[in-house]
């Protein structure tokens, strides 16, 4: 019972914060919504006990990279922004579109077989020592030794990126 | 769906986020029942050394402080990586110590190369 | 069965009793904090007095002992003034941000054998998302002022702690390695284990990059730049007053307490000490605490400030490499012994 009101709170809060975040004309105030949002979802990431997930939430999505999007959104001639309609005319469109794509995903949800048990249940997770980081890095580190490192290859790309582009500006 | 079990760990958590946010916005709240309000339209200016504020205050900066954003996103992914690797660095052993040294020796092509086009100057 | 009965079992006495002890922990942190950030100020205006062959506050109380209570007062009384342009939601909103964010890093911190308030697997993690929190406090206060000084230092205040945090989270990773754990209870027993008692000697250069970055993290001399009075007349909180000034005030001692703190766990044994002291059991601790307090105050007398290009240059590329390279010496010397 317990479990079902927190769940029903962060379920409710990341649906309503979801909607300030597309609803707000100040983009900044859409990052803070965001920011909240992140929040509630690694309290989600706690209730399937996933610990580090719910910190990595926090350090990367809310520590990272929507610093990253304040930075952008900073950039913004907000004047502008803020003068505009907060819903355009294909607001009445995209809410049909939206509440029937609602429709269809709730009454097939229950059609899709539930995924095989897995060895490494909630219990398990439990009764390990360390909990959720250290099976996470048990696994990572053995059995999915390639995608990791393709990881830092992918890290080594956006490196690249990020300089190759911001030194096209730094130019003109 | 939630599963069986409840994060009691983080129940101490939660109630200190609380705590700390009301006594935030308690002593706010307190401050403004007690304390004076006589604002006129020369207090409510921005600071700008007694002169009248010039053009706009929220300008286009620097193309560094996006380039530091976004480096700053790839270096905290790899920080990440290597949280669980050090709480089971000790179990592996030999084997985690040499696919972390390649990951690290991949990233810091991206450092050397990042440091080589002048990225972490500031002039 | 009605809401009611679901909600109210057998165990919810337990249960209450069990949240009642955790706000009563709580409420003893958060006011043992507060009082150590009143008295850390009036400790550093003394003891940097004195270095600089003054005497510091004298007049409230003897030798102004009451000092801090008398500024708690008056920044408490005094006027609110916000810009008349500034975005008011956000602008209220800030210094509570930067206030929860430094506060709730206490939560995760053991001050003695059995004394936390939320043992939790992941307590460094935790310690690391909320100070990569303390970077909105700044920007939104920033933005938030509408004036050119603020937004100039916050920009620039975030960049420096966003650079600094990666350091910080990298010169962790060897007292993690040498732990196995990242539950900070788990990393002071570890120390009590370890024949040199403490972390500090074998992660030396972890320790070295952990305190720089920490200054840095804080915005403390010789890295306060984003609030140089000089320059940016106090940098993101300048149109701040009053009791919203206090918050900000409160958040940089709070965070520098922090630091030390997590100094103190991490890499210099915590709660243990050579010998114990009866009834005191966080008496070691506090020494410890009060030892790098003191530090931090020591560099403000000695050190000037860093230029703006210095002090990023210092961040990415001394430190970073710095904690990369303590890393493969940790991995290392944990594989040949």
């Amino acid at each position: 019972m317990l479990a079902e009101i927190f769940f029903a709170y962060f379920a409710v809060v990341i649906v309503l914060t979801s909607i300030l975040v597309i609803a707000s004309r100040n983009p900044v105030h859409s990052v803070l919504w965001m920011l909240l949002l992140f929040f509630h979802i690694a309290g989600l990431y706690l209730m399937l006990d996933a610990e580090f997930l719910a910190a990595i939430q926090i350090i990367i999505y809310a520590g990272a990279i929507l610093v990253l999007f304040l930075f952008v959104v900073l950039l913004l001639n907000l004047k502008e922004e803020i003068k505009g309609r907060p819903f355009s005319r294909i607001f009445v469109i995209a809410l049909v579109l939206a509440i029937g794509m609602a429709v269809v995903i709730s009454s097939t949800m229950k059609l899709l077989p539930p995924g095989p048990v897995g060895q490494y249940s909630m219990d398990m997770i439990r009764a390990t020592k360390g909990g959720n980081s250290s099976i996470i890095g048990r696994v990572m580190y053995t059995e999915f030794l390639f995608p990791f490192e393709i990881a830092s290859t992918i890290l080594l790309v956006a490196i690249i990126g990020a300089i190759v582009l911001a030194k096209k500006r730094l130019r003109s | 769906m939630p599963g069986k079990y409840i994060p009691s760990d983080y129940l101490p958590i939660l109630i200190f986020l609380m705590v700390a946010t009301a006594v935030g916005l308690g002593v706010l709240i307190a401050g403004s029942i007690f304390r004076l309000k006589r604002p006129y339209p020369e207090k409510l200016m921005p600071y700008e050394s007694g002169n009248l504020p010039v053009g706009e205050p929220r300008y286009r900066f620097s193309v560094r402080f996006y380039i530091i954003a976004m480096l700053f996103v790839v270096f905290d992914v790899e920080a990440v990586f290597l949280y669980p690797w050090a709480v089971v660095f000790g179990s592996i052993g030999f084997y985690a110590f040499v696919e972390m040294m390649v990951f690290i020796v991949i990233l810091v092509v991206g450092y050397v190369y990042a440091w080589k086009k002048e990225a972490f100057n500031w002039d | 069965m009605s809401i009611f009965e679901t909600i109210i079992q057998p165990d919810t006495f337990d249960v209450l009793i069990k949240i009642g002890i955790i706000l009563l922990k709580i409420v003893i942190v958060v006011a043992a904090a507060m009082l150590h950030v009143m008295y850390a100020t009036y400790f550093e205006r003394k003891s940097i007095g004195h270095m600089q062959v003054r005497l510091g506050p004298m007049e409230v109380g003897p030798h102004g002992v009451l000092q801090p209570i008398a500024d708690g007062v008056k920044l408490f009384f005094k006027e609110d003034i916000i810009p008349a342009d500034a975005d008011k939601p956000v602008f209220y909103i800030a210094p509570v941000i930067s206030l929860v964010a430094a506060l709730s890093s206490l939560s995760v911190i053991p001050f003695f054998k059995g004394f936390v308030i939320a043992n939790i697997n992941i307590g460094l993690l935790f310690i690391l998302a909320m100070s990569s929190l303390g970077a909105y406090g700044i920007i939104i206060s920033g933005w938030a002022s509408n004036s050119k000084y603020s937004f100039l230092g916050g920009l620039r205040s975030s960049a420096q702690v966003i650079s600094y945090e990666i350091a910080m989270g990298l010169s962790l990773v060897g007292v993690m390695m040498m732990a196995g754990s990242l539950n900070i209870s788990d990393i002071v027993n570890a120390q009590a284990a370890y024949p040199l008692r403490v972390y500090a000697i074998p992660q030396m250069l972890g320790f070295f990059v952990f305190m720089v970055a920490g200054i840095a993290e804080t915005n403390r001399a010789p890295f306060d730049l984003p609030e140089a009075e000089s320059e940016l007349v106090a940098g993101y909180f300048v149109e701040y007053s009053g009791i919203r000034f206090a918050m900000f005030y409160l958040s940089e001692y709070i965070g520098m307490i922090v630091i030390s703190l997590i100094a103190v766990v991490c890499f210099l044994g915590g709660w243990s000490g050579p010998f114990d002291i009866p009834y005191v059991p966080f008496a070691w601790l506090l020494l410890k605490v009060y030892f790098f307090i003191f530090f931090y105050y020591w560099i403000r007398a000695t050190l000037p400030r860093y230029r703006y290009d210095q002090l990023m240059s210092l961040g990415w590329k001394l430190l970073i490499p710095l904690a990369l390279l303590n890393i493969v010496i940790t991995g290392i010397a944990k594989l040949m012994l």
